[in-house]
């Protein structure tokens, strides 16, 4: 055995990141026959992010019926084995020996795999204090809610006493609720938004079964704490700053996507998502490798990833099939304050993007804005939101103007007037 | 080997005790534990290298900028040589990247050549000065507007934490009794030995070193000497994340002028790529925290040096404390009547002479009376491969066949694994912390900084600690 020993194997779809998109994606391939779908998770258990979120709301628009996230994480799992994909946990795709070839460790020992496609559903992550450049010293009790949710249902652990939430968005209310499972009180919820940006019905039920202040309008400006940490410094909009004292911050929301496979394959990225810049059809400009879920659009929730998976695999066979590697390759892309457009790349004379309509976000709250689809200055679309949009919540722009795209002219721009 | 972080400390009288286990404390028990001598390492924190050991710019100096004269460009120098000949023997990740002084305005420019003179004066003659052309085809993702540098081949980048710890683990293995968590209070002063109050017992031993960094001068008054006063100069990093690492092949140095010193931009042997340091003087010992102007002021600075660093994300912000004082020079003092030797104003080229510092305090307890007797022949230690710039367990086939958990990735970003983590709780030093073991491992220490890894990696440490506990009640 010598230190480079790799073990040489060829599949015909090689999925890396067993969370609900790749699931679901492998399932429906090893369902219509394709011979040898693999899907690699580098965590000990598949399932992804929903094996840790205790709480329901998965699985309404992909199974029609409501879930627990470990349930709908079971669900997905047994569905891909079941239709004859091959699943292997603890694996690590490590990056890339050649196109369409990926390197893996695995306790079996170092691997070589050539596909015929790959697909990247490597998912996204919170941004943590660091990325954010919060100041202050660095104590231990300084979460994202993805340790937290770990640390509180996979490991029984101990998360502190009393705590302070950034942000006020769907995966913020998630957080309070496995705080207080793990007995610890939420001293505030902090958002430098105007108001919580989560369905007002959420945002209540939660509040009167917890109680805790929701601080509007007001930024993190500094941890205190020497070995752990004493307390939050909050700056309000006015500069006016006070101290919530805690020995527990969880950073909420602010995701990026899991791009290191995508970025280091040389893979464009799209500047507002962060991930993968992709078409209608899942392609990335990457002969051969597709991206599905939240590594594309970070980030919409668990079933709109499973989505993602099902719908990606026509696309995936017609690659398979020997279908010539030619993306949409013209960009849409988003301006201040909209945050990002998922797909980002288009081919007018292609098909529309899934459910015939693309989705954005936006980084202020919005009432009722007009949004502008146009391209070198001519106009391809315009119309009214029926309704004010959040920040953290998805909102979308119907599809039906694409074939009134140039695919030779500049980049397709939507704006909010 | 002993290792003690609680209980009595023991009643025996040592030959040596050293104050402050950082990496000049650590060098220094290494040294001299190349005698038969009952040595004692005290540490205030759970952890060796636990204060400015642990957050500096983690580069190891030619020297070719020092004072010439000084005692720090002599023990520089040779500290340089000694440390490289180490890192090679004991597997500290060290990379020989060379550095450019870039020069941004005339002025910056007009004092490259005397750079180099004063290099040569220091015995470093092996720079040269660039112009902006070859500067740019060395480094072009640099910002518009760079003049010139002066190139200094030799300077390199190192792993602090793995040096800190490879000396501490040598030591320890050599029969020296490391004390953790055990803070010196007050010190008296007898005809034979000194006794030091900590919260763990008193302390005994013939000769005492002070080597308590920042808090060096307070040991030091204890003693009776009043010869340095210490005034923390706090200095904050911003750590870019991996993808900045194809940015830089070189340490970009600023030009030292009379407009004070500029930030630096260099590589780390983790594949990343730091920003910084601030230098801000303060009154507080314990203020290791970053700041809003302090790192916004870096930004900037960054900004101008290379742009496209600033679009990458951050993975880490950090700051440490220098032990500055009010001196040009290291402040390395013996007092023979009381067999007592000081080492102090230790600052950011500490790490780089620390051997030579050791090697020079040996020298000055023996004239403080101390009978170091033969020497003899310590065994050498290999730390854990933590640098990218060699193979690293989970790229390893030889070492997975014959122990799987190398092949378990456990912390992802930093592809760290079971069995690595696993080895950090099991060794000689082990860690007090999570943030101990991050640095003997690098977990938690990625762009994620636990979100997919933070409560498994703890789940090792806790069940890694409690097993020892057990051990230890059982004793």
């Amino acid at each position: 055995m010598t230190p480079t020993d790799r073990t040489h194997r060829t599949v015909d779809v090689l999925v890396i990141g067993a969370g609900p998109a790749g699931l679901a994606l492998a399932a429906r391939l090893a369902a219509a026959g394709v011979d040898r779908v693999e899907v690699l998770d580098r965590e000990q258990h598949a399932g992804g992010i929903p094996r840790h979120c205790h709480h329901t709301g998965f699985g309404l628009r992909d199974l029609r019926r409501l879930m627990t996230g470990p349930d709908y994480a079971r669900h997905h799992v047994a569905a891909a084995i079941r239709a004859g994909a091959v699943l292997r946990t603890s694996v690590t795709a490590t990056g890339w020996a050649a196109p369409r070839t990926v390197d893996i460790t695995g306790p079996t020992g170092l691997e070589r795999v050539t596909a015929t496609a790959v697909v990247l559903a490597t998912g996204a992550r919170e941004r943590p204090r660091s990325a954010r450049l919060v100041p202050g010293t660095r104590p231990a009790g300084v979460l994202t809610t993805g340790q937290l949710q770990q640390a509180v249902h996979l490991h029984h652990q101990n998360v502190g006493r009393r705590a302070v939430i950034v942000g006020a968005e769907r995966v913020s209310y998630s957080a309070v609720a496995t705080l207080r499972r793990a007995g610890a009180e939420v001293a505030a919820m902090v958002t430098d938004q105007p108001r919580h940006q989560t369905h007002p019905a959420r945002h209540l039920g939660t509040r009167l079964r917890y109680g805790f202040p929701l601080v509007t309008d007001a930024t993190v400006a500094e941890l205190t704490g020497q070995g752990r940490l004493e307390s939050v410094r909050l700056r309000h909009r006015d500069g006016r700053t006070a101290a919530v004292v805690c020995d527990t911050v969880v950073f909420t929301g602010d995701w990026i996507p899991d791009h290191e496979l995508a970025r280091s394959a040389g893979i464009a990225l799209d500047p507002g998502t962060r991930g993968p810049a992709a078409d209608a059809e899942f392609r990335t400009g990457e002969p051969g490798v597709f991206a599905v879920g939240n590594l594309l659009h970070p980030v919409e929730t668990a079933d709109i990833a499973a989505l993602d998976g099902r719908l990606a695999a026509g696309p995936v066979l017609r690659h398979l099939a020997g279908r010539p590697w030619t993306p949409g390759a013209l960009p849409v892309r988003v301006e201040a304050p909209l945050l990002w457009v998922s797909p980002n790349r288009i081919a007018p004379d292609g098909p529309r993007p899934p459910r015939g309509r693309f989705t954005l976000r936006t980084t202020r709250f919005l009432t009722r804005p007009v949004l502008t689809v146009g391209q070198d200055g001519r106009t391809l679309h315009r119309g009214r939101l029926p309704r004010t949009v959040a920040p953290g919540r998805p909102f979308h722009v119907p599809a039906d103007w694409i074939a009134g795209a140039d695919a030779h002219g500049g980049p397709v721009r939507i704006t909010v007037d | 080997m002993t290792v003690t972080t609680t209980g009595d400390l023991p009643g025996e009288v040592y030959d040596v005790a050293i104050i402050g286990a950082g990496v000049v404390g650590t060098a220094i028990a290494r040294e001299l534990a190349r005698h038969r001598l009952r040595i004692a390492l005290v540490e205030a924190a759970d952890d060796v290298g636990n204060g400015t050991s642990k957050a500096n710019t983690a580069i190891l100096h030619t020297g070719f900028d020092a004072t010439p004269g000084t005692l720090e460009a002599r023990l520089v120098r040779e500290g340089y040589q000694r440390l490289t000949a180490y890192a090679a023997e004991t597997g500290i990740p060290l990379e020989p990247l060379g550095a450019l002084l870039v020069a941004w305005d005339a002025e910056q420019l007009a004092a490259l050549p005397s750079l180099a003179e004063k290099a040569v004066r220091n015995g470093y003659d092996e720079t040269s000065i660039l112009d902006a052309e070859a500067v740019y085809a060395r480094e072009p993702h640099l910002g518009p507007g760079a003049l010139g540098a002066l190139e200094v081949p030799g300077e390199s980048i190192i792993c602090p934490w793995t040096t800190t710890l490879a000396y501490a683990t040598q030591a320890v293995r050599a029969g020296v009794a490391l004390h953790l968590n055990c803070p010196a209070g007050a010190i008296t002063t007898g005809e034979d030995h000194h006794e030091i109050a900590t919260p763990r017992g008193v302390l005994r031993t013939r000769h005492l070193v002070n080597a308590a960094g920042l808090y060096s001068d307070e040991i030091n008054r204890r003693l009776g000497h009043e010869e340095f006063t210490v005034t923390p100069r706090r200095g904050q990093l911003i750590v870019f994340d991996k993808f900045a690492r194809g940015l830089v092949d070189h340490i970009l140095l600023p030009v030292p002028t009379a407009l004070g010193k500029g930030v630096l931009v260099a590589p780390t042997v983790y594949g990343n790529v730091m920003l910084g340091p601030t230098a801000e003087d303060l009154g507080d010992k314990t203020a290791t925290g970053s700041s809003a102007d302090g790192l916004a002021s870096l930004r900037e600075k960054g900004a101008r040096i290379m742009p496209e660093l600033l679009a990458e994300e951050v993975t880490a912000v950090y700051a440490g404390l220098r032990a500055a004082t009010e001196h040009g020079d290291f402040q390395i003092h013996a007092d023979p009547g009381r067999r007592y030797v000081a080492v102090g104003g230790i600052r950011s080229t500490g790490l780089t002479a620390s051997m030579a510092i050791a090697a020079h305090v040996a020298e000055l307890l023996t004239e403080c009376g101390l009978d170091p007797g033969p020497e003899r022949e310590i065994e050498p230690v290999r730390m854990p491969t933590i640098g990218e710039a060699f193979p690293r367990p989970y790229q390893r086939a030889d070492l997975i066949a014959a122990d799987p958990a190398y092949g378990t990735v456990v912390c992802h970003c930093e592809r760290v694994t079971r069995g690595e983590i696993r080895d950090a709780l099991t060794a000689t030093v082990p860690p007090g912390s999570l943030d101990g073991l991050r640095r003997r491992t690098r977990a938690l220490g990625g762009r994620c900084q636990g979100f997919f890894c933070g409560a498994a990696v703890r789940a090792q440490f806790d069940a890694a600690t409690a097993a020892q506990d057990r051990t230890e009640a059982r004793r």
